[in-house]
């Protein structure tokens, strides 16, 4: 076969356009005009109702990302942003702080039947209670029970509903939205936010300062075991809304708990921007364990359309023998700039960087993490799954570093990259750098591409092709999926198989 | 059940032509052996059957119960009931043998139009199966063929046939790598594979295999043809005689 008539066929055959939550929910918005400045920063602090204090932090972030430019150094390549053709508030209009279901606006509700996944929505915000044990098949070794979750639902920018809060706060756990927490928490907010990512950190985490609207806030005070999985739902829905989440979970010595991040989008034509800031910090002895399962509209066949993900998250291992574990599955988003790292300040402070990026289409992916180590002691540990498909670029960029302080400092990578087709591209882009020499750094990293003979083998057992090269992929990054909670796990695996529908040609 | 019409095949790669003008019957309940130097086509004759893209069909036709298979991919003729023996079993790292044996047996049955197995009811058969193979269930906890010594991976291979229950089994060189006491199981889970509703092909180097798994049919296949057919006995002439024999009244 002639390889235009090839490549025309595999065109063909690449339908990405197969995002099963494309839908858009009609519910009356209440926005701020379009475009950005120290107005529209008035207006979004004004309708969060928040201190002075606040606004004057906006304004300075804001004062400062205008002197900015944006980054050019990774691997992506898209149009000019231009951000004063941009919403940078919307919420819907529902009745402030629904206290049961039945003040939740149904069609909210509805959106939730809608995604279906992975949680039982309608349940758990009902309150059921749920072990998914009779669910579990025997043949599988991801098996993790957790039967409870809270969810602190974010639609578009504000949180509508927050549920199991009253057992949260017999533990003295505080989950809530950032907003509330600026209000209801000023002193904890004032504390720690910025703290980890501060203002001036980089040019979309300085817009984030300037204009995030809402996310989550997560206090687990001095030795409180968190009793349930903390879930927030983002989900973006008015068109052409930025969106600016900003999410803070703060452990105090001895503390654990752990969150969970999920994400779809309705389809649209127009690229959206989302610029989040996610700041975590583990006091001694304690643990933060942060799940992310990213599923953004990646654009169509052609590559047009999709999310632009531009996410700045960090965690700050502040105190001694504290753990911060970091574990994403990546599908979604026509661009995906994303480096969740650790800062391993603590002496015997360990960080974890658990990673799965799928590719199609025409997406783009510079994901990674960078590990930082300050204290003596400190260890981290970096699993990275890159699977390219379609005519997608994939790279992974990590940065390990240790302080010349950082005695005894430990890493591990290991990036692997699956290649599907032979239209796309695997990279990875290691940096290390140790100025202590006590310092043991150890980096594996594979490309390999899915063999015809993998596929035929699969597919002789009578696996038709799409479930043949899922299977091959998960098998290829469950490494990582068992680092997950259950609810994330099975459905992070149906995720990559729908992901990877029209990869083959 | 399997009839071969002067087939001729290629490489797709680089045109070179391995089968040419190869016929060949099989009965349903029959045992047919393959056998035939290096290099005659027998390997490529099992690809082929299987529908691997490599090669290209360029006359005749291959019909499995009457019907052309060739327009097939090899997905839709696993579940039309062909099944492969490879020789060389692939490792697939990550995924436990059991669970590619679920999703394997579930995506026949729902080729077919039904239910996916009951977690216990695919357990019994899965625990019977490896009872007779003589397999450990904790070796099926392992992704599949990863790490299998040659035996294993031949027992895992004929496991997997058991379970998927075809009706026509072509096994490519499932000797080689075993030793005796490997051979006589696993050639006795084959002979239990034995019905009048089902058609096993042992492609075969040696005659060894034939001493456990009795044919009723042995095909001599050189350069890409059938030469010369006969029942068991001829097996054991090739193995007293060589191929040379054969090969010289067919040249």
């Amino acid at each position: 076969m002639p390889a235009v008539q090839d490549t025309i066929d595999r065109v063909r055959k690449i339908d990405v356009d197969q995002y099963k939550y494309g839908f858009q929910t009609e519910i009356a918005m209440d926005k701020a005009p379009k475009g950005l400045s120290e107005d529209i920063i008035r207006f979004i602090s004004a309708k969060k109702d928040e201190p002075s204090w606040m606004l004057e932090w906006r304004l300075e972030a804001y004062r400062r990302w205008v002197t900015l430019d944006e980054p050019k150094w990774a691997r992506v390549h898209y149009p000019k942003i231009d951000f004063q053709d941009l919403y940078y508030y919307a919420a819907p209009k529902s009745t402030p702080g629904p206290t049961s279901l039945s003040d939740v606006d149904p069609e909210l509700l509805r959106v939730y039947e809608k995604l279906g996944i992975p949680l039982r929505e309608q349940e758990i915000l009902a309150g059921v209670q749920k072990t998914d044990a009779s669910e579990l098949e025997e043949a599988s070794d991801n098996v993790y029970k957790s039967g409870r979750v809270a969810v602190d639902a974010v639609f578009d920018s504000v949180s509508v509903v927050t549920t199991f809060k009253k057992e949260l706060a017999q533990a003295g756990v505080i989950f809530c939205s950032i907003s509330e927490a600026i209000r209801e928490h000023p002193d904890l907010v004032k504390k720690y936010l910025g703290s980890v990512v501060p203002t001036s950190d980089n040019f979309y985490a300085t817009l984030n300062s300037a204009v995030f609207t809402d996310g989550s806030f997560v206090f687990v005070p001095k030795g409180v075991r968190c009793p349930m999985e903390l879930s927030t739902y983002f989900r973006m829905n008015e068109k052409n809304t930025g969106q600016f989440e900003r999410t803070l979970i703060i452990a105090e010595e001895g503390a654990y708990v752990s969150y969970l991040e999920g994400c779809t989008a309705p389809q649209r034509d127009e690229n959206q921007l989302h610029a989040a800031v996610v700041e975590l910090i583990a006091l001694d002895d304690a643990e933060i364990k942060y799940s992310t399962v990213q599923n953004w509209y990646p654009g169509d066949a052609e590559g047009k359309g999709g999310i632009y993900n531009f996410v700045t998250k960090r965690g700050d291992c502040r105190g001694h023998r504290s753990k911060i574990s970091w574990t994403q599955v990546e599908t979604g988003s026509a661009i995906t700039w994303k480096y969740p790292s650790c800062i391993l300040r603590g002496d015997d402070s360990s960080g974890e960087f658990y990673s799965i990026a799928v590719s199609n289409g025409y997406q783009q992916v510079d994901s990674g993490t960078k590990m930082i180590h300050l204290g003596k002691n400190t260890s981290s540990r970096i699993i990275s799954k890159g699977i390219a498909a379609g005519f997608s670029q994939n790279t992974y960029r990590g940065q390990v570093s240790a302080h010349r302080k950082a005695t005894n400092a430990r890493n591990f990578t290991n990036c692997d990259s699956l290649l599907i087709g032979d239209q796309c591209g695997a990279h990875t882009v290691p940096y290390m750098e140790a100025k202590n020499a006590t310092a043991q750094f150890e980096h594996e990293a594979t490309t390999s591409k899915i063999s015809e003979d993998q596929k035929f083998y699969v597919m002789q057992r009578g696996i038709p092709e799409e479930e043949a090269i899922a299977l091959i992929v998960n098998g290829f990054v469950k490494d990582v999926i068992q680092q997950l909670p259950m609810e994330f796990a099975v459905e992070a695996q149906k995720l990559i198989g729908i992901s990877l529908e029209g990869s083959v040609g | 059940m399997l009839e071969i019409r002067n087939l001729h095949a290629r490489i797709v790669d680089d045109g070179t032509e391995i089968i040419r003008g190869l016929n060949l019957t099989v009965k349903a309940g029959e045992v047919a052996a393959i056998m035939g130097p290096n290099g005659s086509g027998k390997s490529t004759l099992s690809y082929i059957l299987a529908g691997r893209e490599d090669y290209e069909v360029t006359e005749g036709d291959i019909l499995y119960n009457g019907r052309s298979i060739l327009e097939m991919d090899p997905a839709e003729r696993a579940t039309s009931g062909i099944f492969l023996a490879f020789q060389y079993p692939m490792e697939i790292p990550g995924v436990a043998t059991m669970e590619f044996l679920k999703v394997a047996m579930n995506e026949q049955r729902k080729a077919r139009g039904e239910e996916p197995l009951k977690i216990p009811e695919f357990l019994k058969r899965v625990k019977d199966a490896a009872a007779l193979l003589d397999m450990d269930m904790a070796m099926l906890k392992r992704p599949l063929n990863v790490g299998f010594s040659g035996g294993e991976k031949k027992r895992a291979e004929i496991l997997q046939m058991k379970l998927l229950e075809p009706k026509l089994c072509v096994l490519d060189e499932t000797d080689s790598g075993l030793d005796i006491d490997a051979l006589k199981i696993v050639s006795e889970g084959v002979n239990a594979l034995r019905a009048p509703d089902r058609a096993i092909v042992i492609i075969t180097h040696y005659q060894r295999l034939l001493q456990y798994i009795v044919p009723d049919s042995v095909h001599v296949l050189y350069r890409g043809q059938v030469v010369k057919s006969g029942d068991k006995s001829l097996a054991l002439d090739l193995e007293a005689n060589g191929y040379a024999g054969v090969i010289g009244q067919a040249a």
